[in-house]
């Protein structure tokens, strides 16, 4: 049953992310003072006098950090999005498609994968070696990646025994082109469904790291950041963590409710069932 | 998440039991494995961490003579070949000897337990939030599907589920302990009262960022089981819908919540830590971070092999439960 209308919920969603895009891309362009400029006779200052949301711990203007915040926050999120559904698409296709030896072992490592808890481990990792925002981001990558191989693989067990796919087989088509020419096109909304899903969780995971003060390098305006630094503020200035805050849950719940609805509707179109 | 379909029902087995058990020991061995390679992935920190062996085992800043130097490689074992470091390092943890900690000089195990209370506690206490506030929500929702309150609830799910538990825990310290001063700002308190008192804004943090799963989850679940044929014969019969929902579709619909568990609990322990930092509790995972932050190696390998070993034990534990609770996966070793 396809629905005509969107709902409510998905278009306020939208709108909010059309906002962070904005934020995204102008960044610092938008800010009302410099974000790294410290006024250290007012740390920690309530909103008002020239700075709408007040300073934080080193007097550094709130609203300009959140909005300079986006940039760095998102940027990360968004490569382990790519990166895993990349690895997931190719790993899962192939599995399903391939079924025997190939699949066997894949899905071994993809149970392991599941099994591990990803923020966990990518703290101790980074931390540890003193590697950073980079590690991070790439054992997220490597993490995230089983759950989209399982999905995709199971996408493309169902839609293996489908007409079409027969049909490339009989003309004698490679497993390669009947993959790249016929599956990967009727897999393409879920695919984005499952880059949506890993978008949310990453951008999730990257802010917790940060937060823990190993993600961002120190003096990053990073959303995570903020709020670690600024945790003993919360009496003084209530606005530099959850200003922050809430920045992080709007964006993530507005990226998962566009992710559901996606799937949603293709699910109910009978497209594909993961 | 899609809940997995469990395929048409097998022939049933002759010795079920045997099998059960066949399968049980099979995925032991496996998940024994998992857990070797994990030890040994955790080892490798000491090398992986920059600067040498050494210089990871002494406080940061000071400058140890030769003879202390000496003193490290041999209680170490620097000398011997990695391999070989590994197995005397398996040999100790095994018996829950990691060292002592670089920073404190305080035994790794000691640190543990003294952390491991305050963080059963308010795991335990998040669990009973999460479990039964998702069942309840996600019923509530299957029942009414499709309608205004199911909708609302579907969105309440999805921003619990989008919401880091630090970023949850700083709105409910800002709202009930800052504006309004009802729990206190952060600590773990003394004495039992006291301390069941203080974990009651971290549990309600941690336990609704696993809520919103669980409700999702037998949302799903759920009304997959009222569309169900005995669920139309129940209710033709004349039981009434109290009898209908609770006895018999929510039964079923719990398989999927219960498998999910582990899984939960990977995500749980991930949410601790940044609940234990968010609120200031001194348990294990802020004993974690704090270890991370200041490259104390033996307390990072300690605390992360315990809880990769809870993760272990709760998969396994699990893959039972399933079997036990899903006559339909007998025989065939736990999921497909």
């Amino acid at each position: 049953m396809k629905r005509s209308t969107t709902p409510m919920s998905v278009r306020v969603a939208l709108g909010f992310l059309v906002v962070v895009a904005i934020l995204v891309v102008l960044g610092g362009l938008l800010a009302p003072h410099d974000p790294r400029a410290q006024d250290l006779n007012l740390v920690g200052a309530p909103p008002g006098d020239g700075h709408l949301l007040g300073t934080d711990n080193l007097g550094r203007d709130v609203l300009s950090r959140i909005i300079a915040g986006a940039r760095p926050a998102v940027v990360g999120a968004a490569l382990v999005a790519v990166g895993a559904v990349l690895v997931g698409t190719l790993l899962g296709t192939l599995a399903g498609f391939k079924r025997g030896r190939v699949d066997a072992v894949i899905s071994r490592i993809v149970d392991v994968g599941i099994a591990v808890p990803a923020v966990l481990v990518a703290m101790v990792v980074a931390g540890v070696t003193g590697g950073g925002y980079a590690i991070a981001v790439a054992i997220l990558i490597v993490l995230f990646a089983p759950y989209d191989v399982r999905f995709i693989r199971a996408a493309t067990l169902e839609q293996r025994g489908r007409g079409y796919i027969e049909a490339a087989r009989t003309l004698g088509r490679s497993d390669r082109a009947i993959i790249v020419r016929h599956l990967l096109p009727n897999l393409r909304p879920l695919v984005l469904t499952y880059a949506l899903l890993d978008f949310a969780y990453a951008l999730v995971a990257l802010t917790s790291l940060s937060f823990l003060g190993v993600g961002s390098p120190p003096g990053s305006s990073d959303w995570g950041r903020m709020l670690g630094e600024n945790l003993s503020l919360l009496t003084l200035n209530a606005a530099a963590t959850l200003g922050p805050a809430l920045m992080l849950i709007l964006t993530a719940t507005s990226i998962n409710l566009v992710g559901d609805w996606i799937q949603d509707r293709f699910t109910d179109d009978g497209m594909a069932r993961a | 998440m899609p809940a997995t379909s469990v395929a048409a029902a097998p022939p049933r087995a002759p010795h079920a039991a045997l099998r059960v058990a066949l399968a049980a020991l099979r995925r032991t061995a496996a998940l024994v494995a998992l857990l070797v390679a994990i030890s040994f992935g955790v080892f490798a920190l000491f090398d992986a961490a920059p600067g040498s062996a050494v210089e990871s085992l002494i406080a940061p800043g000071s400058s140890p003579s030769p003879e202390q130097i000496a003193a490290i490689e041999r209680r170490f074992n620097l000398d011997e070949p990695f391999l070989e470091r590994y197995v005397h390092w398996l040999g100790g943890a095994l018996t829950f000897d990691f060292g002592e900690s670089v920073r404190t000089r305080q035994p790794v195990s000691t640190a543990i337990s003294e952390r491991l209370p305050v963080t059963g506690l308010l795991i335990a206490m998040s669990a009973v939030i999460a479990l039964a506030g998702g069942v309840l929500l996600g019923v509530i929702a299957a029942v009414r599907k499709g309608g205004k309150l199911d909708r609302a609830l579907t969105i309440f799910a999805v921003a619990g589920v989008s919401t880091p538990a630090f970023a949850s825990g700083l709105l409910l310290l800002y709202a009930f302990a800052v504006l309004t001063a009802v729990f206190p700002p952060g600590g773990a308190g003394e004495g039992l009262g006291d301390r069941l008192w203080h974990l009651v804004l971290p549990s309600i943090a941690l336990g609704l960022s696993t809520l919103g799963f669980v409700m999702r989850l037998t949302r799903a679940s759920m009304a997959d089981a009222l569309g169900q044929d005995y669920v139309t014969f129940a209710r033709a019969k004349g039981l009434s819908r109290r009898t209908v929902i609770g006895r018999y579709a929510l039964r079923n619909a719990l398989v999927p919540v219960l498998t999910a568990t582990s899984l939960i609990l990977t995500y749980v322990l991930t949410s601790t830590v940044l609940v234990e930092v968010a609120f200031g509790i001194p348990g294990l995972g802020d004993l974690l971070v704090e270890a991370v932050r200041t490259r104390d190696v033996p307390v990072v390998q300690g605390v992360t092999l315990l809880m990769a070993a809870a993760v272990v034990a709760m998969n396994a534990l699990m893959e039972v439960a399933y079997v036990v609770a899903d006559p339909r996966t007998r025989g065939r070793g736990g999921r497909s």
